[in-house]
């Protein structure tokens, strides 16, 4: 050794003197370092922040809806329907039925619509002149369906005055919201003058209100009556789906991981089959769309636009997800666990299933939850297998034809009235997001409550 | 084998018999007159790991209720023979054992043998503590549980406290039964597994280096368990501590990169070694 790294005081000197002079790059490195960190952070952040903001901000004047406060008149000079039919004795129930629905198609046949402009100019203040077809354009058009079916379910309405709430058309809801441009020429408007200044005088009066707009979850998509389009159909489509996902996947990509760390020999085969799981995470999910529409709707049979292909397609698409997080999970426990379970005398079955399982279970858990979330918001597969179509009806059955939240937000985004359906495209969005989030906490939840507990 | 026992009447100063193993090396072997019958015995064990060869030739009697002490430096193949004896090997990827280890006479390698069956005679202590992450209860109930060895409910307590109480833990920890295992101190975990080990009731009970991961109180304390303990049970521990050894075993057997160098009486092989690196290990110049 030379005497730079002799115990003199000159070689002390000296050792201390080099180590400083490269103490000023380290220190700069790691700053550099730190600072690009935060940076990193902060980019990502603000991405994130302006993703809510923007869906947020469209989204949230969704949420309320005019809705018109007045007065029904049932008619009886609009509505000439006969009494409804009573059940004779002796009268058979085909025939009584066969008599019920021709007084319904009866019903039917009577001019809602004139019932419907009646109730807007009840509104209507005095002295403002208004032609049928302005005072049918305030509110939605599903509301004389509405109003058929409250008179079917209690036909003794006839000729009485009720008090009641009309959803106000998205074109006077875009109006009043200021979601379209009020400078427009009126070729370029929706909404003849005076409707449009009925909506406003009715708003300022009071008769016209925001309201919470709960009709969003519990009526399906629409077209003709745009204003009352909702989510139900897409929440138990998209429901039905996830029943499915967590009945196949999590059974199957839990065994398969169990037995793939724990009891098959490492050989050629378990290789090759490790080697494919992990491609197949990396599939795009267009492909498993076109598979699922391969095999289980052309080859297997299934109907198209139902959740069961949906939750199908799905579960090939999370397996190798779960699959994959059980087994770093598993990989994860200590072996000395394994050898004390084995030393025991514990079978291999045993020990798996009495000491592994139940410490990597937060961990499935999660993996789990996390696979189900990331299923829910996939959206490709389920336009090749029909789930984009139009469909009006919440499922019964997973069998049944449905479209699932994803599906809607592509369909809500692409319809024609931009400027209602853009902030119901958001509202769709922060819904969807809303589930997602609520599903990954309790994903966190239920981790730390596991691990508590160990 | 009889030459073995008909040197061993001459006593200490007998000379030392060497058996001849398969590629030639020799173990130096010193007879002990005092030592109890031979119940487990390994005759020519040799393990491979993959390509590797980590144990050759090995030959050693073990003899009943009393503890044997396997010693040497790190990587000279002692764990590896003692996880052949209750084969714990099965478990490594790529291992493989040669050679014919017999308890009773009867060969632990041979088809007949059903490994859990084995592991319940032959029970194992390893270097860390490794309780399960369950309650003190559960973690000694659990090899009685398995194997069935508890009719009742109060049956299985009686075998948990007896258990805990031979491996003395029970007066430190009976009133809290029910708490988790994971929560003790590291000696008292160490006694734990021990009890557990106890609990299924072996006959051989192996011990990797049961003290190394404990401070100087508690391995006192688990070195007089062992010393209690070989009244009941045939013992084998792996130690890196040469005072361990020579404090608690009878019988000592010398490892060196994969060969059992030297066996005897542990008095014996550290006051008079034959070998000359056993002698170098026992005076600190290897290992």
């Amino acid at each position: 050794m030379t005497d730079s790294f002799t115990v003199s005081s000159s070689g002390a000197e000296r050792r201390r003197a080099r180590i400083r002079a490269g103490l000023g790059r380290r220190h700069l490195f790691e700053r550099i370092f730190r600072g690009l960190g935060v940076l990193a952070i902060l980019i990502a952040l603000a991405l994130v922040g302006s993703l809510f903001w923007m869906v947020i901000s469209k989204g949230y004047s969704a949420f309320t809806q005019a809705n018109l406060e007045t007065e029904v008149y049932f008619d009886p000079d609009i509505i000439k329907v006969d009494p409804p039919p009573q059940q004779q004795p002796g009268q058979s129930a085909a025939d009584f039925r066969a008599q019920r629905l021709a007084w319904q198609r009866q019903v039917t046949m009577s001019n809602w619509n004139r019932v419907v402009e009646q109730a807007v100019r009840a509104a209507v203040p005095p002295g403002l002149e208004i032609t049928a077809r302005e005072a049918t354009a305030l509110v939605d058009a599903g509301e004389r369906h509405r109003l058929r079916d409250i008179f079917v379910e209690n036909p003794g309405l006839l000729g009485e005055r009720l008090p009641f709430t009309m959803l106000a058309s998205a074109d006077v809801d875009n109006w009043l919201k200021g979601t379209i441009d009020r400078d427009l020429p009126d070729e370029r408007q929706q909404l003849s003058p005076a409707t449009r200044a009925l909506a406003d005088q009715l708003l300022e009066s009071g008769a016209i209100q925001f309201k919470f707009a709960w009709h969003i979850f519990t009526n399906v998509d629409s077209r003709s009556a745009p204003a009352s389009a909702g989510l139900a159909g897409g929440l138990v489509g998209s429901l039905y789906m996830m029943l499915v996902v967590v009945l196949l996947a999590v059974p199957i990509g839990v065994a398969s991981a169990i037995y793939l760390e724990e009891f098959a020999p490492k050989n050629r085969l378990t290789d090759l089959i490790e080697v494919n799981i992990n491609n197949l995470a990396a599939v795009p999910s267009i492909v498993f769309g076109l598979f699922g529409a391969a095999v289980f709707i052309k080859y297997i049979g299934l109907p198209l636009s139902a959740p069961i292909v949906g939750g199908l397609v799905l579960t090939l698409m999370t397996l190798p997800t779960i699959i994959i997080a059980t087994r770093s999970s598993l990989r994860a426990v200590p072996p000395s666990l394994r050898q004390a379970a084995l030393g025991l005398g514990a079978s291999r079955t045993q020990m798996v299933f009495h000491h592994v399982l139940p410490v990597t279970l937060p961990g499935i858990l999660t993996a789990t939850i996390i696979g189900v979330a990331q299923a829910l918001g996939e959206t490709a597969p389920l336009l090749l297998i029909g789930m984009n179509a139009f469909v009006a009806a919440v499922p019964g059955t997973p069998f049944d034809q449905s479209t699932a939240l994803p599906a809607q937000i592509y369909l809500w985004q692409g319809n024609e009235n931009r400027n209602f359906f853009e902030a119901r495209t958001s509202a769709a969005i922060m819904v969807l997001l809303t589930l997602m989030i609520t599903m990954n906490a309790i994903a966190v939840l239920l981790r730390q409550r596991l691990e508590r507990l160990k | 084998m009889t030459s073995l026992f008909r040197s061993s009447l001459q006593g200490v100063a007998a000379p030392p018999t060497a058996l001849e193993a398969g590629d030639g090396y020799q173990t130096v072997r010193t007879p002990d007159p005092k030592a109890k019958p031979t119940r487990l015995s390994a005759h020519d064990v040799c393990v491979f790991y993959g390509d590797k060869q980590a144990l050759e030739n090995v030959s050693i009697d073990i003899p009943e209720r009393s503890v044997s002490a396997l010693i040497g430096p790190s990587g000279c193949g002692k764990s590896t023979f003692l996880r052949c004896l209750n084969r714990m090997n099965d478990t490594i990827e790529g291992a493989r054992v040669t050679g014919e280890i017999t308890l009773d006479g009867e060969n632990l390698y041979s088809p007949q043998v059903d490994v859990v069956e084995l592991r319940a005679r032959i029970g194992m202590v390893f270097q860390k503590p490794n309780p399960f992450p369950k309650s003190i209860f559960e973690n000694v109930a659990y090899g009685p549980k398995i194997h069935g060895l508890a009719r009742s409910k109060s049956e299985l307590e009686e075998i948990v406290v007896t258990s805990l109480k031979r491996a003395g833990l029970f007066e430190e920890v009976k009133d809290r039964l029910h708490a988790p295992g994971t929560g003790l101190s590291g000696g008292q975990q160490q006694r734990l597994c021990i009890a557990r080990a106890i609990a299924v009731g072996p006959e051989v009970i192996l011990m990797d280096e049961p003290c190394s991961a404990l401070d100087p109180i508690a391995t006192s304390i688990i070195e007089e368990l062992i010393d209690e303990l070989r009244e009941n049970y045939t013992i084998i521990i792996v130690t890196h501590s040469m005072q361990q050894a020579a404090r608690v075993s009878q019988k000592t057997a010398f490892f060196h990169l994969g060969k059992l160098i030297e066996e005897g009486p542990t008095e014996r092989i550290f006051t008079n070694p034959r070998d000359k690196k056993t002698q170098d290990y026992i005076t600190g110049r290897i290992g």
